[in-house]
């Protein structure tokens, strides 16, 4: 992804205007629709099998859902704070905090493989109950957004490198930010759904 | 610590770490029961709201997103609620 070289206004928060491309928001809205979909197929299948699903919601490690959720939310501050940095031309700035968010989104990959790892180690999969079902489905789809959304950060991370970011050029930068944002606005949810809500 | 939370976006972030803090803590029994339910899914909209209009940058965009964005949470966060209730009241379907 290559800086878009349109003028844009130094600042969001003093303006009406949507931050990065409207093509993305779309995008970004659709995703909403489907997850949220998900989450009240998940919710619906819970009425009525309370019991069997605490128990098994029991077994997961709620500790892990917390740091994973502390690891999104920073990282989400720290591209937002890109996007700033970017606007007030600090470059160097934006690329450190691109770097952070890059490493607290594969720390987050990191734990949720660990995870993966010492279910289907201790014998639980996607097959055991309907929990797991839903556990290993929306965990995993999720999980693949944020890959993608690493990816994108790796590339505005390389451009931020090469300065290509600046008050006259944050669009490609707000675009990819609020996919990122989106990724932890969806695990906002899955976390309490899944480890906290009985 | 004051000239850190004069910037909006550490304040976001600071709140977002704190509910998080709060709802795990609702569910290792500081709230138990359908308050603690309820509590956890209010926090849940509380995290939404401020990721859309802090992170995402929503609050002064146009209305139509912004409220396209807002409806969704509202919407999707009411639902689990519903039928969360309608679970913890012992309903089947």
């Amino acid at each position: 992804m290559t800086a878009i070289a349109t003028p844009s206004p130094a600042s969001a928060a003093t303006t009406d205007r949507l931050p990065g491309d409207q093509d993305v928001w779309i995008f970004i809205f659709a995703e909403l629709l489907m997850f949220g979909a998900f989450f009240v197929a998940y919710i619906f299948n819970w009425v009525g099998n309370v019991e069997a699903y605490t128990r098994s919601q029991l077994t997961l490690d709620r500790s892990l859902g917390l740091v994973n959720t502390l690891l999104l939310i920073v990282s989400s501050w720290a591209v937002v704070s890109a996007v700033e940095a970017a606007r007030g031309n600090h470059s160097r700035q934006v690329a450190r905090l691109l770097g952070m968010a890059i490493f607290c989104g594969l720390s987050f990959m990191i734990v949720k493989a660990f995870e993966y790892t010492a279910k289907l180690n201790s014998g639980i999969s996607i097959l055991s109950d309907d929990f797991y079902m839903f556990y290993f489905c929306l965990t995993g789809i999720h999980a693949l957004h944020v890959m993608a959304g690493l990816t994108i950060l790796v590339v505005m991370f390389l451009n931020a490198r090469e300065g290509r970011y600046g008050a006259q050029t944050t669009k490609g930068l707000e675009t990819g930010a609020s996919y990122w944002h989106m990724v932890d606005l969806l695990w906002i949810f899955l976390f309490p759904l899944l480890y906290l809500l009985r | 610590m004051k000239t850190v939370l004069i910037n909006p976006l550490h304040r976001t972030l600071l709140i977002l770490v704190v509910v998080t803090g709060a709802a795990f803590w609702i569910r290792s029994d500081g709230l138990t029961g359908v308050t603690g339910g309820i509590a956890t899914l209010a926090i849940v909209w509380l995290k939404g709201r401020l990721i859309v209009l802090d992170f995402m940058e929503l609050r002064h965009a146009p209305a139509l997103w912004r409220w396209l964005l807002q409806g969704w949470l509202m919407l999707t966060t009411a639902l689990i609620l519903l039928f969360y209730y309608i679970g913890r009241s012992g309903v089947t379907f």
